[in-house]
C-alpha cells in the first residue's frame, strides 16, 4: 500500500522529534545550564538559533527540552490511556451501576477546566515529575474513557461478545482479547492526538510556572524564560513555540493517517 | 414482437483499475430485453451481477463501479453514451427504483407524500396538485389503508410492508417507462411479503409499466414475472419465459435452484426430553409487557424443535431465556434432568458447555481479529483444557466435519464465504461438545443453495453426534426439511405444538394457515390463488 506524502512527512518529523528526545545528551552542543554566550544573542554559526535570556545556547535548550516535553506527554498519555480504556471497556461490558457510577464521576471531572483543575491541584501537591505525569494523565484518562466506552459499547453488542458470553468467558478475556482487539485502530489514532494535548498541556503548565522545574526545562518554559525578549524584538520565545507546534503538525499528519485508514470512527475527537 | 423498451447487448460492467479489488468484472456478456408491460425477473444468489445489471438500466453503478462494454438501449437510444444532463432527466422520469431497505431510503424527517411526490415534481411531468392526486390513487392501487391521508405520516408511523408500498408508489409517480424492483421484499416478514408482492404485481398491471425485479427467490419471482433470467457470476445461465424456467429448466444450476428446499426428512418418534421449557414468561427490563407468555415446549435428545413465527412474535427472546441472557419472570427450564439456574451468573461450566448457540449473521457471530483455528479451539482450551497439538488435532477434525478440510484453521473469517462462516459457527458449537445447539435463523442470510448445504450439514450432524436442535425460523420450507416438532408463536405465545406430521396438517388454526400459506412456492399463478384461499391477512398489512 502507497502512504500518502502528509503521512510520510509525519511519520519522518515525528521520528525525528523521537531520535533527538531518546539521544538528547549525545546531539546537544551544550550542556542543559550553563551560560556561554550573552543575553539573547542572534542566530550564528557558533550558536545556530542565538542564545536566551542568560546567555544559554538555544539548540541545546530546545533538544533538552524535547527530551522533557515528549517524556511527560508520553508518560501521561499511556497512562491516561491505560487508565481511561480500561475502565470504558469495563463500564462497557459490565453496565448498570457500575457505568453509571464511572460515568457521572467522568462527567463531573470534564465539567471543570481541566486546566483549572490541574492548577488546583499542583498547587496543593510537591512539584516534581512523578506528581505532573499523574496529574496529567488522570484529567486526560476522563476523555480516553468516553471515546473507548462508545467503541466498545458497539462491539459489546456484537454476537462474538455474546457468544463469549455463554461461553462463561470472564470479563478479563472479553475485554483483552474480544473487545481490544477490534478497538485498537480508534484508539491508536486517538492516541496521537491526546499525546499533542498533552504536549500542549505541559506547555501550558510550565508556561504558568506549575510544570517543569529548573535545572530541567521544556519547551513552554522556555517561552517562558523568553517572553520579555519579545518586547525588544529579541525572537528568543519564538523557537520553543515553533517546536511545539511543528511536533503537534507532525504527530497530527501520522495520526490523521491512521484514522483515514480506519473508516469507522471518525468523530469522537476534541479539546 | 414489438421493439423491445430497455435491450442489454453484451453488456459489461466492471471495477475501474487502481482500486482493490482491480478489474473484477462483476457482469459479463449479458443480452436481454424488455418490452412495454412485461416484468423480467433477474435471479442468481449474492454476487452474481443481479443489482448490477439493475442500476444499469439507468446507466448507473455503484461506488466504483464502471459500464465498460456493449450497449444499453432504453427506447431506441443508447444510454451508456448520454450525458449527465440526459442521465438526470431519464432517471427518476424513464426508469424508476424500488430499493430492498425502505426503512433506510426514507429521509425520516419528512413526510411520505413530499417524498412520494417529490421526483414528479422536480421533473415537471407534473404539477404539485396532480401528483398529490396521482399518489393517492396509486396508494389505493397498492391497497393501503386510508390512502387520503397516509401521505401525511412519517415513515416511522407506517409498517414496513406499508412503507414500501409507499416506495412503490413513489417509483409509479412520475409514470415511468421502467421500474427496477431490487429485492423489495426479501427484508419484509413472510405474510408481509405476500401482500406486498401482491399490491406490487397489481399496480404493475394497472399501470401497464415495464419492470425488472431482482431477487434470489426463484418462488418469489415465478409470481410476478412474464420471463426470467438467470444470472451466476455475472453470466447467463438461462433466459426463457416463466414458465418454461420454473417448468422445464435446461441447465443443471436452474434446475438445482428451481429444486431447492426440497429437503425432506422423517420425523422421530416421541421421546424423554433433554430441553423442557416450563410455563415461561418473560419480560425486558423497564418495560410492562410480557414478550414471553406462558411458553411450555421441550426438546428430545437427537431430535429437533422448530419454532415458528414472524418478528416479533417472541422466538429470539424464547432463546435468550434458555440461554440465560434473559431471566424470565417465571416458569421452569430444566436441561439434561437438572433444573438450570434462569440467571447466566448461576450457571455451571457443564451447564454452558452443553448449551450452545449459533447465530443467524455469522458475520458478527465471529470475531474479526481472530483466526477460524483460535475461534474453533478456544471452546477446546476453555471447557477440555486441550493444547498443542492435541488442540491442533482436534481443530482439524472438527473442520473435516464440516467439510472445511486443510488450510483454514489460519484463516480469518473476512476471507470466508457466507456459507464458510456458517460453516466455523456450527464447529464452534460442536467443539463444546454439546447436548442441545440454538439455531437461530442459521440459514436465513444465506443463498439458497448455500443454505440447503448448512441444513444437511446439520442434519448430518445429527444423526452422527445425536445433538439436539431448537431452530428458530421464520421459513416453512426449512422447517419441513430439518423438523421432528414444531412450536408456532404468535405474539409471544405457543399457538400450535406438536410432532411435525400433526402440526402440518390440517385443520389449522388462522394464524398457523396465513404462516403456511405464505410461503411461496415454485408454481405459476399460486400468489393469486393464496390471495382468494387464505384465512386471516398478516398483522402487518
Amino acid at each position: 500500500m502507497r502512504l500518502p506524502l502528509s503521512a510520510i512527512v509525519g511519520l519522518v518529523l515525528t521520528g525525528a522529534f523521537l531520535f533527538i528526545g531518546l539521544f538528547a545528551q549525545f546531539i546537544a552542543p551544550y550542556p542543559i545550564d550553563s551560560a556561554v554566550g550573552g543575553v539573547w544573542e542572534g542566530p550564528s554559526a557558533q550558536y545556530w538559533l542565538g542564545t536566551d535570556t542568560i546567555g544559554r545556547d538555544i539548540v541545546s535548550r530546545l533538544i533538552y527540552g524535547a527530551q522533557v516535553t515528549i517524556f511527560v506527554a508520553l508518560a501521561s498519555s499511556i497512562l491516561a490511556f491505560s487508565l481511561g480504556s480500561f475502565l470504558g471497556f469495563f463500564a462497557a461490558v459490565r453496565g448498570g451501576w457500575i457505568d453509571q457510577t464511572l460515568s457521572r464521576v467522568v462527567d463531573l471531572v470534564m465539567a471543570i477546566p481541566s486546566l483549572i483543575v490541574a492548577l488546583v491541584m499542583l498547587s496543593v501537591l510537591p512539584l516534581n515529575l512523578t506528581v505532573l505525569i499523574l496529574v496529567m494523565g488522570v484529567l486526560d484518562s476522563t476523555r480516553v474513557f468516553r471515546l473507548s466506552r462508545a467503541v466498545a459499547m458497539d462491539i459489546t453488542v456484537m454476537d462474538y461478545v455474546e457468544a463469549a458470553k455463554l461461553r462463561g468467558e470472564k470479563q478479563g478475556w472479553i475485554i483483552f482479547r474480544e473487545i481490544l482487539p477490534n478497538a485498537l485502530s480508534p484508539l491508536v489514532a486517538e492516541f496521537g492526538l491526546r499525546f499533542i494535548f498533552a504536549v500542549l498541556f505541559i506547555s501550558t503548565l510550565s508556561f504558568l510556572g506549575l510544570g517543569i522545574q529548573p535545572p530541567l526545562t521544556d519547551w513552554g518554559g522556555m517561552v517562558k524564560e523568553n517572553k520579555d525578549g519579545l518586547i525588544y524584538g529579541k525572537a528568543a520565545a519564538l523557537m520553543p513555540a515553533m517546536a511545539i507546534a511543528a511536533l503537534a503538525i507532525s504527530v497530527n499528519l501520522v495520526a490523521d493517517w491512521i484514522l483515514s485508514r480506519t473508516s469507522s470512527l471518525k468523530g469522537g475527537r476534541g479539546g | 414482437m414489438a421493439d423491445p423498451l430497455l435491450s442489454f447487448k453484451n453488456q459489461a460492467t466492471a471495477y475501474p483499475p487502481g482500486e482493490a479489488p482491480r478489474h473484477v468484472v462483476l457482469v459479463d456478456g449479458v443480452s436481454v430485453s424488455v418490452e412495454k408491460g412485461r416484468v423480467l425477473g433477474l435471479i442468481g444468489e449474492s454476487g452474481a451481477g443481479k443489482s448490477t445489471i439493475g442500476l444499469s438500466a439507468m446507466a448507473f453503478g455503484r461506488g466504483g463501479v464502471r459500464l465498460t462494454g456493449g450497449q444499453i438501449l432504453l427506447n431506441g437510444r443508447d444510454i451508456r453514451a448520454a450525458g449527465q444532463g440526459d442521465l438526470r432527466d431519464l432517471r427518476g422520469k424513464e426508469v424508476t427504483y424500488v430499493a430492498q431497505s425502505a426503512a433506510a431510503s426514507f429521509n425520516p424527517a419528512k413526510k411520505l407524500m413530499e417524498q412520494v411526490i417529490e421526483t414528479s415534481v422536480a421533473h415537471g411531468v407534473m404539477t404539485k396538485s396532480e401528483a398529490e392526486a396521482r399518489a393517492v390513487s396509486l396508494f389505493r392501487q397498492l391497497s393501503l389503508p386510508n390512502p387520503e391521508t397516509i401521505g401525511n405520516r412519517y415513515p416511522h408511523q407506517v409498517s414496513g410492508g406499508q412503507l414500501q408500498r409507499v416506495m412503490t408508489a413513489m417509483a409509479l409517480c412520475p409514470k415511468p417507462d421502467l421500474v427496477i424492483f431490487d429485492e423489495p421484499t426479501t427484508a419484509l416478514d413472510v405474510t408481509t411479503q405476500i401482500d406486498v408482492l401482491a399490491a406490487i404485481k397489481r399496480a404493475i398491471h394497472e399501470t401497464g409499466v415495464a419492470a425488472l425485479y431482482i431477487t434470489h427467490d426463484l418462488a418469489v419471482v415465478a409470481q410476478v414475472a412474464d420471463d426470467i433470467l438467470v444470472l451466476r457470476h455475472g453470466k447467463m445461465v438461462e433466459y426463457g419465459t416463466t414458465d418454461h424456467i420454473i417448468n422445464t429448466p435446461k441447465e443443471a444450476y436452474t434446475q438445482a435452484l428451481v429444486s431447492v428446499r426440497s429437503i425432506d426428512h422423517d420425523e422421530k418418534p416421541h421421546a424423554a426430553p433433554v430441553l423442557s421449557v416450563q410455563n415461561v414468561t418473560a419480560r425486558y427490563k423497564g418495560t410492562n409487557f410480557d414478550v414471553l407468555k406462558n411458553v411450555t415446549v421441550d426438546v428430545a435428545p437427537g431430535q429437533t424443535l422448530a419454532i415458528v413465527g414472524e418478528s416479533g412474535s417472541g422466538k429470539s427472546t424464547l432463546a435468550r431465556a434458555i440461554t440465560g441472557l434473559l431471566p424470565p419472570a417465571q416458569g421452569r427450564i430444566s436441561f439434561a434432568g437438572r433444573s438450570l439456574s434462569t440467571d447466566l451468573a448461576g450457571r455451571t461450566k457443564d451447564d454452558l458447555r452443553e448449551l450452545q448457540m449459533i447465530y443467524q449473521m455469522a458475520d458478527v457471530a465471529m470475531n474479526p481479529r481472530q483466526t477460524v483455528g483460535t475461534i474453533i479451539g478456544r471452546p477446546l482450551e476453555f471447557y477440555f483444557g486441550l493444547k498443542g497439538a492435541e488442540k491442533e488435532k482436534r481443530i482439524q477434525e472438527l473442520l473435516d466435519q464440516i467439510e472445511m478440510g486443510k488450510g483454514f484453521a489460519d484463516r480469518y473469517p473476512a476471507e470466508l464465504s457466507g456459507g464458510q462462516k456458517q460453516r466455523v459457527c456450527i464447529a464452534r458449537a460442536l467443539a463444546a461438545k454439546p447436548k442441545l445447539i440454538i439455531c437461530d435463523e442459521v440459514t436465513s442470510a444465506l443463498d439458497p443453495l448455500v443454505a440447503d448445504g448448512i441444513l444437511k450439514l446439520l442434519l448430518d450432524l445429527q444423526a452422527r453426534e445425536n445433538v439436539a436442535y431448537l431452530f428458530i425460523t421464520h421459513d416453512l420450507a426449512t422447517v419441513r426439511a430439518i423438523a421432528d416438532k414444531i412450536a408456532v408463536m404468535f405474539k409471544g405465545q405457543v399457538v400450535r405444538y406438536g410432532q411435525k406430521s400433526d402440526v402440518l396438517t390440517p385443520p389449522f388454526d388462522d394464524y398457523t394457515d396465513l404462516l403456511l400459506s405464505s410461503v411461496p412456492e415454485m408454481e405459476l399463478g399460486w400468489l393469486e390463488k393464496v390471495i382468494q384461499t387464505r384465512k386471516m391477512e398478516s398483522a402487518g398489512n
